[in-house]
């Protein structure tokens, strides 16, 4: 593991502008390192540079906000090439995402190609998996709970949750070092990269797979080559994108924004 | 089955031109020389298949009817992955992962040849992707790759059912391990050309381990323990998905001078069974769910996890037969236990209970 932060000093001072920076609904993510459930190498940390975050998931308001005034990513109205017939099925009308509190709660079933859009509206863009992974790592307390048992332990416990109430209360969850909420909490997060398909011959290795959607991410090999055989919250969000192309809406997939810091 | 019987018995005893004659008597036989058959593996060419049909699915302990065709055919298998809250114990819940909404997940039953098309969906409530590895299947994840699918979703891929035989079915989506410890298996039967012996009775049992924050026991919602898991120390084993499925009005009936075939398969996902009926001997087994490998007069069968054994016995005694896994604390102290009640006319020179010890002699 790369340690984050060499003194004490720094540490107080990083957290005090990191707390400063979290305005305008992003929080400012400092440059670092992570160790992802597959590398390059097992095991092998990937350098992630500065970004911003939005504090919590999209919310449905917004999300409707962007389809009134985006005609083409209406349900009916989107074309079929960028969302599947799943596509805001679960709103009542399609300019209509619900009362008070369904307003509040994240978007989701909505599609890569539509999150996208939402984020570009904003000026922003979708968090990569590394950026989402790197942020997502935080507790409370720390920037890298990763190979702490008990966070580990009560990330997988708010997942498994999930299939006992679909509707979990999304403010369950809790604030990380960063200032940012519910990434774990309410739904799975869309990511930029989330399929090699859609990303650049860069990210792909031999056999036209990313390290992201390695078919060990799917298989009953799943451990083999992971940095960390015990992270099975990570593994569960890997094997979560694997099965996912750009048109999927699903009812427990959402997103949030990232920009350049 | 008569001509594949001979090749495994006789010919392995014959050498030289008395094996060729043999093997030039049987078609298909590829065997030069002296050496011995090897038609025991064999490259498999699936059958032309006519017909089409949709497979009768069941929820344990029962099981589809015996299959009375005489010809592969296409079999279209419709099943839907849920996850939802059931009961684990006696006031005890765990958000379970089910095939077809039960655990153990709905059996399927088709015969050597047949063209399967399985049609896998997940239930738009469900929270996570998953798939399905048929121990059936020949080729690649043994159809997970190709069938991986998102909430809402639905997979389909065909088969050919090659060999016949008692096969596992689990999840194969990662956290694997989790997957099967939520209660993502079932069995799939693979019925022989000629079909199995005809019984009056045939139950679908599997076994399979929970892995609880709580211990045996406490009430509640009870979420995945990861670290029990990793340790391999479960906190249930339960036959067909919780404590008690089979005792009370779960109990399996039968009748004396019936003859009985379970289905027996353990998810696991960790430990191995030595099951046994206290009170009954299996008069045949078939070891390891092969279709031909048998057994005869088995008191206890092992069952790896992943695996299956499908065991027959005649009903001599009326009373409660205990399903149990022979590891006993699993029984008396984690839940491994079910009943067979037979109920008919007692006979006596079975089992004659002549005096009680439990009171001493008069002097």
């Amino acid at each position: 593991m790369t340690p984050f932060l060499p003194a004490f000093s720094r540490r107080a001072l990083g957290l005090a502008l990191i707390v400063q920076a979290a305005q305008g609904g992003m929080a400012r993510v400092p440059a670092g390192t992570y160790v992802p459930l597959y590398g390059t190498e097992p095991g092998s940390s990937v350098s992630v540079a500065a970004f911003r975050l939005d504090r919590t998931p999209v919310s449905r308001r917004a999300y409707l906000s962007f389809v009134s005034a985006n005609a083409g990513w209406q349900r009916g109205r989107v074309r079929a090439v960028f969302a599947d017939a799943a596509y805001l099925s679960d709103w009542p009308a399609p300019l209509d995402a619900g009362g008070a509190d369904a307003l509040g709660r994240p978007v989701t079933t909505v599609s890569w190609f539509a999150a996208r859009a939402f984020c570009e509206a904003q000026g922003k863009r979708l968090p990569t998996i590394d950026e989402w992974e790197y942020a997502a790592a935080a507790s409370e307390q720390k920037r890298d709970a990763t190979r702490d048992r008990a966070f580990r332990r009560r990330i997988l416990d708010i997942y498994s949750a999930r299939s006992a109430n679909p509707n979990p209360d999304p403010k369950a969850g809790f604030r990380n070092v960063y200032g940012i909420e519910q990434m774990h909490s309410a739904v799975w997060e869309w990511t930029e990269d989330f399929n090699s398909i859609l990303v650049s011959d860069d990210s792909r290795q031999a056999g036209g797979t990313s390290r992201h959607t390695d078919f060990r991410a799917v298989c009953a090999a799943g451990a083999i080559g992971a940095s960390d055989p015990e992270n099975y919250p990570a593994f569960m969000r890997y094997a979560f994108r694997a099965a996912l192309n750009g048109r999927s809406s699903v009812r427990s997939l959402g997103f949030r924004c990232a920009a350049n810091a | 089955m008569l001509s594949a019987d001979l090749l495994k018995g006789s010919p392995r005893l014959l050498t030289g031109v008395a094996a060729a004659a043999f093997c030039v008597s049987l078609a298909g036989c590829n065997v030069a020389g002296n050496a011995a058959s090897n038609d025991d593996v064999a490259i498999r060419v699936p059958p032309e298949v006519s017909g089409e049909e949709v497979a009768t699915l069941t929820s344990p302990p029962n099981v589809p009817p015996a299959i009375t065709r005489t010809a592969p055919t296409k079999v279209i298998v419709n099943l839907e992955i849920i996850e939802k809250k059931m009961k684990l114990a006696d006031g005890v819940e765990y958000p379970m992962w089910t095939f077809g909404g039960t655990v153990p997940g709905s059996f399927i039953r088709v015969r050597e040849g047949d063209q399967v098309e399985m049609h896998l969906k997940n239930s738009s409530t469900s929270t996570m992707p998953h798939n399905i590895d048929l121990h059936a299947v020949t080729g690649q994840g043994g159809g997970a790759a190709a069938s991986l699918t998102i909430p809402g979703g639905e997979a389909v891929f065909s088969f050919a059912a090659l060999n016949p035989g008692l096969y596992a079915y689990h999840c194969a989506t990662s956290p694997v391990p989790m997957h099967l410890a939520n209660g993502m298996y079932g069995l799939i039967l693979v019925e022989p050309k000629g079909g199995l012996p005809k019984m009056d009775r045939e139950f679908y049992v599997m076994q399979s381990e929970f892995y609880t924050k709580g211990k045996y026991g406490d009430k509640g919602l009870q979420m995945l323990d990861m670290d029990k898991g990793i340790d391999e120390k479960p906190t249930y084993i339960v036959f067909n998905g919780s404590v008690g499925a089979l005792t009370g009005d779960g109990a399996l009936k039968a009748k004396v001078g019936e003859r009985v075939r379970m289905f027996v398969g353990n998810g696991g996902p960790n430990l191995i069974s030595s099951f046994h009926v206290i009170g009954e001997i299996f008069d045949t087994v078939y070891g390891e769910g092969g279709s031909s490998t048998m057994e005869h007069n088995v008191q206890t069968t092992l069952i790896p996890a992943g695996g299956s054994a499908i065991v027959e016995f005649a009903l001599e005694k009326p009373g409660n037969f205990i399903l149990v896994d022979h590891a006993l604390f699993r029984a008396f102290n984690k839940g491994a236990l079910g009943i067979l009640n037979v109920t008919g006319d007692d006979n006596l020179k079975v089992l004659n209970p002549i005096k009680s010890g439990t009171s001493l002699p008069k002097k």
